[in-house]
């Protein structure tokens, strides 16, 4: 079984979901090669080739390959997937666009998101925002996987002293091009990624109260921010902060929830996390039933007092 | 242009599904059942066009049992112009999907087909991007915002939400574009458009008159309820909330 897992890079560091990825294709078990596509981008070749676990890495240069797009990209994978039995992605934004793609032209089936390896062609994967959990068998002889980062632990970033190898680049299908990209700017960890991550929702009433209630004990707590779809969607916060079924799924040591009911889709992003804290001042709320600790309470003086407890 | 719009009939959103007591899968009997809500975004968009005077005809497509004719009713009352069911009891997997609608754009000819980023019942994300695959078309996933300045226009603007925030491409056309939530607000259809909505055609076809076969590639072997969370712990104002964070969880 050869593995081939393709890394999420900003061309110098590779993401982080690429590492939990490589750790479900360790549980698949076989040799793991890791694809780095991009233009310039040898320093993240590199950094996949220090990763443990990781047998060799392929870097594909090229000035298209630059943007990511999945036209282009799906194309190079499909040019070296000869030698390879699975192919494999993080469920992150950009495996998500990629991926399927990638499996159709291969005329395969796409496993979504897999949370469990039962065996190299068997995995765990939820459905109905995570109200199921599937297990499901891959017939096809070559199998294309995205990996939910929450499954599995990352593997470590170092330790490994991989070959890397040039592939050549496929030509450039012309069809799209990434001209511009607003990408949201916080002194804060990055959400997939945080051990805390404190959550606003509709309750914090609007974008003003959002950052000067939250920022500053996500601040105190150095959590990462994140907010349900209905404050996405009233525009307190950027799409990005979006935490749920189809936004960002989390599972952090530690969870707060001010000001969000619960909706399944909301708790199917976070009911996962190891400790839930919830911040409401309806009683009744569907989140106070997944919370380990909920705290019925109007979260304009509850989180200010919450603040000042911490120190 | 024409613009094909899918339409996947699923367990209404606000649904709590069970899971049958035998593993075998999600019980969906007597359970109410609606359009997709990615799917509600896309026949908004696509209307949204034709009213902007790019699209000339918007055709919504579902794929399924007999049953998917109210979905489709529901995609011509809210404004599409015709309909076509692709009609099986066969379970249908994001690939064959995506094979289906391949067939159909090849005999209708849209030069853009929208379609929901995620179903919520599979919650797969797969079936446009196959789509744009196997048509060998380029793709816009997760869109927030799409800008065709003319009917003829070779090319598409669309504003993509990613991971860190949003990304803007130019899209070559004939495309894929798929919805995100922040795309538009869709319209509730007016009841009169509901009745009008029974007389606008509604084609059948079936998988092997377009000559596709839909045998699914994945075996579900068994469906099984999330371990529970034991939830529901309460505490009386902040200095316990803390007390407990720091000494019982031991998370801060």
């Amino acid at each position: 079984m050869t593995i081939l897992v393709i890394a999420e890079h900003d061309h110098t560091a590779i993401k982080g979901g690429t590492l939990n990825a490589i750790a479900a294709a360790q549980k698949i078990g076989g040799d793991i090669h890791v694809l780095v596509a991009g233009h310039n981008a040898a320093p993240a070749a590199q950094a996949a080739a220090q990763i443990a676990g990781v047998a060799k890495v392929l870097h594909a240069d090229a000035p298209h390959l630059a943007g990511h797009t999945a036209e282009n990209l799906a194309a190079l994978v499909v040019s070296v997937a000869g030698g390879y039995d699975c192919i494999m992605a993080a469920a992150t934004g950009f495996g998500k666009n990629v991926s399927p793609r990638i499996a159709a032209l291969l005329d395969v089936a796409q496993v979504s998101e897999i949370v469990e390896v039962v065996a190299p062609d068997t995995f765990v994967r939820p459905i109905y925002a995570g109200n199921g959990l599937a297990t499901v068998q891959a017939k096809d002889a070559k199998k294309v996987i995205t990996v939910r980062a929450t499954g599995f632990d990352a593997v470590a970033a170092t330790g490994g002293s991989a070959a890397v190898e040039s592939v050549a680049a496929t030509p450039d299908t012309g069809l799209s091009n990434v001209t511009g990209q607003e990408l949201s700017k916080s002194d804060r960890p990055e959400l997939t990624a945080a051990r805390i991550v404190v959550s606003g929702g509709r309750g914090v009433g609007n974008a003003e109260n959002f950052h000067k209630l939250l920022e500053p004990l996500a601040a105190k707590l150095n959590a990462a921010l994140g907010a349900s779809r209905a404050a996405v969607d009233a525009g307190f916060v950027p799409n990005d902060y979006q935490v749920g079924q189809t936004g960002k799924i989390v599972a952090p040591d530690l969870y707060i929830a001010v000001g969000i009911s619960g909706a399944i889709q909301h708790l199917a992003g976070m009911k996962d996390s190891k400790v839930i804290v919830a911040i409401n001042k309806d009683a009744d709320a569907p989140i106070f039933q997944i919370a380990d600790y909920g705290l019925v309470a109007d979260l304009f003086e509850a989180v200010p007092a919450l603040i000042a407890e911490l120190g | 242009m024409k613009i094909l719009v899918p339409v996947k009939r699923v367990v209404d959103y606000n649904v709590k599904v069970r899971i049958k007591p035998d593993g075998s899968g999600v019980d969906i009997a007597n359970v109410k059942m609606s359009m997709n809500p990615f799917d509600e975004i896309a026949v908004e968009e696509a209307i949204r066009l034709r009213e902007k005077g790019i699209a000339t005809e918007v055709v919504a497509v579902s794929c399924g049992i007999a049953a998917c004719q109210e979905t489709l009713r529901n995609a011509l009352a809210l404004g599409a112009d015709r309909a076509i069911l692709v009609e099986t009891d066969a379970e249908l997997q994001p690939l064959a999907v995506a094979k289906l609608l391949k067939a159909l754009v090849d005999k209708e000819a849209p030069r853009l087909v929208i379609l929901g980023k995620q179903a919520i019942d599979d919650d797969a994300n797969q079936t446009g991007q196959m789509l744009a695959g196997l048509l060998g078309w380029a793709q816009a996933t997760s869109a927030s915002k799409v800008e065709i300045a003319a009917a003829d226009a070779a090319e598409m603007t669309v504003k993509r939400e990613i991971d860190g925030g949003l990304e803007t491409m130019q899209v070559k056309l004939p495309a894929i574009i798929t919805t995100d939530l922040r795309l538009n607000e869709p319209r509730y259809a007016t009841l009169p458009n509901i009745m009008k909505a029974k007389k606008k055609p509604l084609d059948t076809v079936k998988p092997d008159a377009l000559g596709v076969d839909v045998t699914p590639r994945l075996a579900t072997l068994k469906v099984a309820e999330p371990a529970k969370r034991r939830g529901g712990g309460k505490v009386a104002d902040v200095q316990e909330l803390v007390a407990k964070l720091r000494n019982e969880a031991k998370v801060i």
